[in-house]
């Protein structure tokens, strides 16, 4: 499925013709509607309301109720003195790593994502088709076949669990994806253009820079939320990549909640998971457009 | 000389990225093939034992176990996923007025990383904490609810878990299936008084079926590279429960220290990904070339 059937999927229904009109079935309608919506809101509420209680609270039951008393307490602990492994660092410095890795990596794996999918569409050469295909064929491999050569290929190169070393890796990861997003976004672009530029004596970088790039505003931005939100929603390669100077929000985040020492400071938990999820929920709230689009490239390919 | 320059640049671009992806996908698959026919244990070795490593595996009740739990898990996953998606997305067709509120609800679990999405129902579902004891707490005393920690139950809270994350996107997909068919279609067979539920039944429906292929394919793939929501749910517990083959692949090849089985298994992973894969793909690139 193209771009456009995600336009079609903004543009409200035109055709059923009938409706609007509050009948018993249009009421049950509404009623099964929002029942889903609390159904998918339940888990992120509970975890906000509970973030808030003293644990005290939270252990009398019920789950649902709103604190008796607020208490910011087990936020700034999950930020900066909750126990993580064997120190009392709070989630703050792991946060920062997470910054750390995902910057970079975004930043790359678009660039050349938008240059791979310039290449692979406006100067087509004997073999696009199979460089393409191997990409494309890349986003879906499952992490597992990777991991033992890539644990020590950054060992070799003496990246072995170094924030540049999980760089690396996000990138190589999210080419495909990348590549794939930019290549059906300038497939549909007019290559003429790009051949009347050429004959007027543009290269190759200017035509990129002049003619395809300030028209790809669009694409720009699901990419970069694409691969924000995958890059910073790993788990696998953090906990398989990293030490203790770059170990990632989601790491740390399971550190925290599967650690076994002490009573369970749910309270705590929750305001942790909640920080880990801050930045990709404020972006999908900020942009969901975006995210569907890219949601739907990623998901039916070609 | 400038043009001579000018024909290699587009190849010098991609060049880098290609090279990437060969060595560190297809370079690092056969690396892997070649572990799982070696005596690996703890480090890579290049001893060749030909297919013992598949043998042991195949013998190993965790791994027989962990792809009877993934075909639990996975038939489930894509099953409901796939229906509430399809019956989410006719109810949001029925010119909904606050489509624009309840889309995005309905959507947002997909960018929350599995780790907070399992933080959140492990403690939900446990039974001296959350739902349970909720329902204590409202009166109700006789209620239980504790399949996280029972031996036959536990891989249905992963199914609970996964399909409240990933159900809202298969809904956003059938929404885009259902808002490409042409409406002519549908007047026409309104004129000739068909009701709206054997036009959804008799028209709309099988007009989907790329749709239902598309979701198919993307679940079951997602399905079996689960990791971190076993992870951050379970442990793979209690006992080995809900271990996965993902999950499977980790333990032997990083605590159990037996590296060859722990490649064995992730090609087997990978094969399967691939013969779903692959098809699809194929099948999708070469429609896009005729089109």
């Amino acid at each position: 499925m193209s771009n456009t059937s995600t336009e079609a999927l903004n543009r409200s229904s035109q055709r059923l013709s009938h409706g609007n009109r509050l009948t018993p079935a249009r009421i049950l309608l509404y009623v099964l509607l929002v029942l889903f919506a609390i159904y998918y809101l339940l888990p992120l509420y509970v975890m906000l309301v509970n973030s808030f209680k003293p644990l005290e609270e939270i252990r009398g039951g019920d789950m649902l109720a709103l604190p008796q008393a607020w208490t910011l307490a087990p936020w700034s602990s999950a930020w900066s003195t909750a126990q993580i492994g064997v120190q009392a660092t709070g989630l703050k410095p792991y946060f920062m790593n997470s910054i750390a890795m995902v910057i970079p990596a975004v930043l790359l794996s678009t660039i050349l994502g938008a240059l791979n999918g310039y290449v692979l569409t406006k100067w087509r050469f004997r073999g696009d088709g199979v460089v393409f295909g191997l990409l494309l064929l890349s986003c879906f491999i499952p992490f597992q076949i990777v991991l033992i050569p890539m644990a020590r290929m950054l060992g070799i190169l003496g990246l072995a669990g170094t924030t540049s070393g999980l760089v690396l890796v996000h990138l190589v990861y999210g080419l495909g994806f990348t590549t794939l997003f930019f290549r059906n976004y300038y497939a549909a672009f007019p290559t003429e253009l790009v051949r009347a530029a050429q004959i007027d004596g543009a290269g190759f970088f200017r035509i990129f820079s002049r003619i395809l790039l300030p028209s790809s505003g669009p694409i720009i931005v699901v990419s970069v939320i694409w691969q924000f939100t995958n890059i910073w929603n790993d788990f696998l390669f953090g906990a398989s990549f990293a030490d203790v100077d770059s170990v990632p929000m989601t790491v740390a985040l399971n550190n925290l909640v599967s650690s076994s020492t002490g009573v369970k400071e749910y309270n705590v938990h929750f305001a942790g998971a909640v920080l880990a999820a801050l930045p990709t929920l404020v972006v999908y709230v900020v942009s969901g457009r975006y995210f569907v689009r890219g949601l739907m490239a990623g998901a039916v390919k070609g | 000389m400038k043009e001579r320059l000018q024909i290699w640049v587009p190849k010098l671009v991609l060049g880098p990225s290609f090279l990437l992806i060969l060595f560190f996908v297809y370079g690092f698959i056969l690396y892997t093939g070649y572990l799982s026919v070696s005596d690996s244990r703890m480090l890579p070795s290049y001893g060749f034992v030909g297919l013992e490593n598949y043998e042991k595996l195949w013998n190993l009740r965790h791994w027989t176990g962990s792809l009877k739990n993934l075909a639990i898990f996975g038939i489930l996953y894509i099953v409901i996923c796939s229906v509430l998606g399809l019956m989410l997305a006719i109810l949001l067709d029925q010119k909904i007025r606050a489509e624009g509120v309840l889309r995005p609800i309905y959507l947002y679990p997909m960018a929350l990383s599995f780790i907070v999405t399992g933080t959140a129902w492990k403690w939900f579902l446990d039974p001296g904490i959350g739902l349970e004891q909720t329902m204590h707490a409202w009166g109700w005393a006789s209620f239980e609810f504790d399949w996280i920690k029972s031996r036959t139950h536990a891989i249905y809270t992963v199914v609970i878990a996964a399909v409240w994350q990933s159900s809202g996107f298969v809904m956003a997909m059938f929404l885009a299936g259902l808002r490409g068919v042409d409406p002519d279609i549908i007047r026409a067979a309104e004129i000739d008084g068909a009701s709206r539920a054997r036009i959804y039944r008799r028209i709309i429906i099988p007009m989907m079926r790329p749709v239902f292929l598309s979701a198919f394919v993307v679940l079951a793939h997602l399905a079996i590279k689960s990791y971190d929501l076993v992870v951050a749910l379970t442990g793979g517990g209690p006992g080995k429960a809900t271990e996965l083959p993902a999950t499977f692949m980790y333990s032997y090849t990083f605590s159990r220290n037996l590296m060859g089985i722990g490649a064995a298994s992730a090609i087997i992973m990978l094969i399967m990904i691939f013969s779903i894969i692959v098809p699809y793909l194929y099948s999708e690139l070469r429609a896009d070339r005729q089109s």
